[in-house]
């Protein structure tokens, strides 16, 4: 368990101010205790102090996880966000697309979603911008990028994607092994 | 319209039969089956005649009959009048068969066979009654003659030729042996079946035996009584044996006949029936073990266990009792799931749930988190709820540590062994994602699936380790506010879900599972904070119901840490025991609860739930040196016995062989102690009041160090006088057991360490006298 260095810890920001904005603020200043992120074996954990001050009696070899895991650098220096995040990214989301019944399935299985799929979609969505999709009942389903603005999305056909697929829940049982 | 009005209710008047009331015709049997009814009529005048002048007829007959059987008999007894008693009836073929010398032979031969052959020849004479006898080689009679009996038949083509002649001879006869064939049969079987017989014929017939016959027919007659009475008594055996088989009876060892499944459970039912009032319906041929080995055996067959474990389950449990857990092992308890709390409520998910087509219900006033599934359309691993971790699916069992342990918010709770994080999640959900979890598993592969659940459900207060859980007191001493330790286990108690468990356990297995429990269990309480404010509780558990398992490394416990027992906050399940066989437990081991497949439909399980009132280890760390030590002594004083009986052994074959020092000892010691840290707790049973079983575990490895150390000692050249040696040993060990008699009872600590000092200058001093 290491601090992430000023390097990584832009390329982490700037990552997650696609998806949630300024609402990283709310993620480091909490009411309930100090939080912090930090590196281990390239994945990127977010945890609150108290825990890694209870968590540092333990061998870090013998540690796998703690608090929540967002994501991973990879090996070019970039920063993966992993389905592990939404937790968060459910909750600070800035623009969101809601999914018909129909699509969720297909949207678990990690396909993109088309227009066709699309059951509404937040105001302010800017073409490539990182979006959280819910089901229509409000379940965060995964996160992804919006590929056309709000404005281009109500003229595109059906068949036309609206958001590329980053992550989804299905990964829970598509890919447990290789979570983190 | 609607109705009429029944105005006139109760008097109404059927007017006759309805249109669909059509009337069936009068059946119309046939012809034959009238009979009956005409027989009851007078016959007409002419019928009368008819009848009279058949009967008539009828008479005539029997009389003619009467007469032409008697003449027969005259004249058969004349004819064998004629030969004589002295002469023997063969003689009557041979003349005409000159050439046939085996039929004389065989009458030299022994007497059964001229018995047979004698009988063979009477009814040769008699011409032929098909009986039991002959019905090997008679044929019906569409041949012109008899056959020759069996004997004759192997014997070559000339004889044939001959016997043909000798046929054409007695064609004369022929004629009224023929229409005698009925009255003989009648003669030969009526004598014994009394039932069907004609009484006047077999009158007759029993005059004329009485009279004139040959002593070959007598002795055939004879036989066949004897015959009958053998059939008779075996009929009757039969009779005895089929009514004590409405009982039981018990099957003879030589018969290991391979016997259906359904053969095997109507004897596990009878001989259960049998045990249940076993001096009523035993066979007093056997004992109460025949039927207890044999039940097991029909048990291990029926439900493929081992012996072994199906031995252990006999001893569990009353037989009536076995039969249904057995049964209910064989099937999966129902499918349940957990709210996760965290993220939605259980109405919520049972709404969503319902609105997939799942048929559900609540799991019952225990718990407010669990829903049972009794049917699904959809897969209920791989609803959409269930990816955002609104629930998990668990098992019933599961939920009840959980609860037991009931964690308060912003409390430090350690789960030894988590995987796959069901009751891990469940704590944090209780928790509300407050204070620290530390969720611990050994399993590298199993820990990705806490990881998977965990982030799944949104449980963020987790340490997710993968260790050893018996380092823990060594990184996190007095730590924890609450401690779940569920236990690896042997499974049994969840056969449905793991059949392999019938099978694959074996003492040893559960040896290592209690050692492991035991073990695990002294860390986790080592690991819990006495003086916590909220907590100090730890919950033992396991998918286990073998009390070796169970409540026997509870009472491990109990003895070596300073805990007591309180209870589960459970409402239901069985109490544990306080004795099993052999075993006396505290008594307060019926505050902790025992679930069964039969009678709580949850998965076999144990609860247990553990108060530390105390962080000191009544066998505190110096103490422990001591008692490790002590325990190495114990074996070095059995070694060093062994090596001195080897020893003089060994002085006998090779005189300069004696070279065993304290060195070589001191040697052992180190050992010893590495060894011990190995096993651990097991040392420590020594001094405790600990049943022999442990003992008898450790022997075999004591041994094999005996081996290895004369080998080593072999090698060492230290000289030193062993006659001092046995003499130190003995006073020790009479010191040892002192103490261990007193140890019984706890906190005695002050006691222990005068002793420790005791034995520290005991050690000192014999460390100089090195």
């Amino acid at each position: 368990m290491r601090r992430l260095s000023e390097e990584r810890t832009k390329v982490l920001f700037e990552k997650l101010a696609k998806y949630i904005g300024p609402n990283i603020k709310q993620l480091i200043e909490r009411p309930d205790g100090v939080y912090c992120f930090r590196e281990q074996k390239d994945r990127v954990y977010y945890v609150s102090e108290n825990l890694l001050k209870l968590a540092a009696t333990v061998p870090t070899e013998n540690i796998v996880s703690l608090g929540t895991c967002f994501g991973k650098f990879t090996k070019s220096g970039k920063f993966k966000l992993n389905i592990t995040a939404l937790n968060y990214l459910g909750a600070y989301a800035q623009c969101k697309i809601w999914l018909k019944p129909s699509a969720e399935q297909q949207f678990l299985y990690g396909n993109n979603i088309s227009k066709a799929g699309l059951g509404r979609i937040s105001e302010n969505c800017e073409k490539y911008q990182g979006v959280v999709v819910y089901s229509m009942s409000d379940l965060p389903l995964g996160f992804g990028v919006a590929a056309r603005s709000t404005a281009e999305c109500k003229m595109a056909d059906p068949i036309s994607p609206v958001c590329f697929h980053q992550a989804d829940i299905g990964e829970y049982i598509r890919c447990e092994e290789d979570l983190l | 319209m609607g109705r009429k009005a029944k105005f006139n209710d109760g008097v109404l008047v059927k007017k006759g039969p309805g249109k669909k009331a059509k009337k069936q015709k009068d059946p119309i049997f046939p012809k034959s089956l009238n009979v009956s009814d005409d027989a009851d009529k007078k016959l007409s005048s002419r019928q009368k005649k008819r009848f009279k002048r058949r009967e008539e007829k009828k008479a005539e007959l029997l009389e003619k009959r009467k007469q032409n059987q008697k003449t027969k008999k005259e004249g058969k007894s004349d004819y064998k009048k004629g030969k004589g008693p002295l002469a023997p009836p063969n003689q009557y073929f041979s003349e005409s068969e000159s050439g046939d010398d085996d039929e004389i032979d065989e009458d030299e031969t022994d007497a059964e066979s001229m018995h047979e052959e004698a009988s063979g020849s009477v009814e040769e004479i008699n011409v032929k009654g098909f009986s039991d006898d002959n019905q090997a080689w008679l044929r019906p009679k569409s041949r012109k003659g008899f056959r020759p009996p069996s004997s004759d038949e192997e014997q070559g083509g000339e004889e044939k030729s001959d016997e043909d002649m000798e046929e054409e001879q007695d064609s004369e006869d022929h004629d009224f042996t023929v229409e005698k064939l009925n009255d003989l049969s009648d003669n030969e079987d009526d004598e014994f079946d009394t039932d069907t017989a004609d009484e006047e014929e077999d009158d007759t017939n029993t005059e004329d035996a009485d009279d004139d016959l040959l002593p070959i027919e007598k002795q055939n007659i004879k036989l066949k009584k004897k015959q009958a009475r053998i059939q008779k008594e075996s009929d009757a055996e039969m009779q005895s044996i089929i009514s004590e088989q409405a009982t039981f009876q018990f099957p003879s060892k030589d018969s290991e006949e391979v016997v259906s499944l359904q053969d095997v459970q109507q004897r596990i039912r009878e001989v259960i029936f049998v045990l249940s009032d076993f001096n009523k319906h035993r066979d007093s041929n056997h004992s109460r073990s025949d039927y207890i080995e044999l039940i097991r055996n029909d048990l291990c067959t029926y439900y493929s266990y081992n012996e072994f474990l199906m031995e252990k389950f006999m001893q569990l449990f009353p037989l009536s009792e076995l039969l249904e857990f057995l049964e209910a092992s064989e099937v999966q308890r129902p499918l349940t799931i957990r709210t996760n709390t965290l993220k939605t409520r259980r109405r919520d998910l049972a709404q969503a749930l319902i609105n997939r087509g799942v048929n559900l219900d609540p799991i019952g006033k225990w718990s407010k988190v669990g829903l049972v599934v009794y049917s699904a359309v959809v897969p209920m691993g791989a609803t959409p709820e269930y990816l955002a971790g609104h629930y998990i699916i668990q098992g019933a069992s599961s939920f009840l540590p959980v609860m037991a342990l009931a964690p308060q918010e912003n409390e430090k709770v350690l789960d030894m062994s988590a995987a796959p994080g069901g009751k891990a999640s469940h704590i944090a959900a209780i928790m509300k994602n407050t204070g620290v979890l530390f969720a611990n598993d050994l399993n590298k592969d199993r820990i990705k699936a806490v990881v998977g659940n965990f982030h799944r459900l949104g449980v963020m207060n987790s340490v997710i380790t993968c260790m050893d859980g018996r380092k823990f007191p060594s990184l996190m001493k007095v730590f924890f506010d609450r401690v779940l330790l569920d236990a690896p286990c042997t499974g049994t108690g969840v056969v449905a879900k793991d059949q392999s468990v019938k099978t694959s356990k074996d003492e040893i297995d559960i040896q290592r599972c209690y050692n492991l429990q035991r073990q695990l269990l002294l860390a986790a309480i080592d690991s819990v904070h006495a003086k916590s404010s909220t907590g100090g509780y730890i919950v033992y558990s396991t998918c286990s119901v073998l009390p070796e398992e169970n409540e026997w490394v509870i009472d491990f416990a109990l003895k070596k840490r300073n805990v007591k027992l309180v209870d589960t906050g459970l409402g239901f399940g069985t109490a544990g025991f306080t004795k099993y066989r052999h075993l006396r437990f505290h008594p307060t081991m019926n505050l902790t609860r025992r679930f069964y497949p039969h009678e709580h439909n949850l998965d076999g399980f144990f609860v247990a739930k553990l108060k530390k009132f105390s962080n000191v280890i009544p066998t505190s760390d110096d103490s422990e040196v001591v008692e490790d030590f002590n325990f190495n002594e114990d074996i070095l004083n059995e070694e060093e016995e062994v090596n001195e009986k080897q020893n003089k052994k060994s002085k006998q074959n090779q005189q300069g062989n004696d070279k065993k020092g304290k060195n070589s000892n001191k040697e052992k010691s180190h050992k010893n102690q590495v060894g011990s840290k190995e096993k651990g707790k097991k040392g420590k049973n020594l001094n405790g009041n600990e049943t022999n079983k442990t003992d008898d575990i450790e022997k075999p490895t004591t041994s094999k160090n005996k081996k290895n150390k004369s080998k080593k000692t072999d090698i060492t050249t230290n000289k030193v006088n062993w006659d001092e040696v046995p003499k130190k040993v003995g006073v020790k060990l009479n010191k040892k057991v002192k103490k261990d008699s007193k140890k019984k009872t706890f906190g005695e600590l002050k006691q222990k360490k005068e002793k420790f000092n005791v034995n520290r200058t005991d050690r000192k001093f014999k460390k100089n006298r090195n």
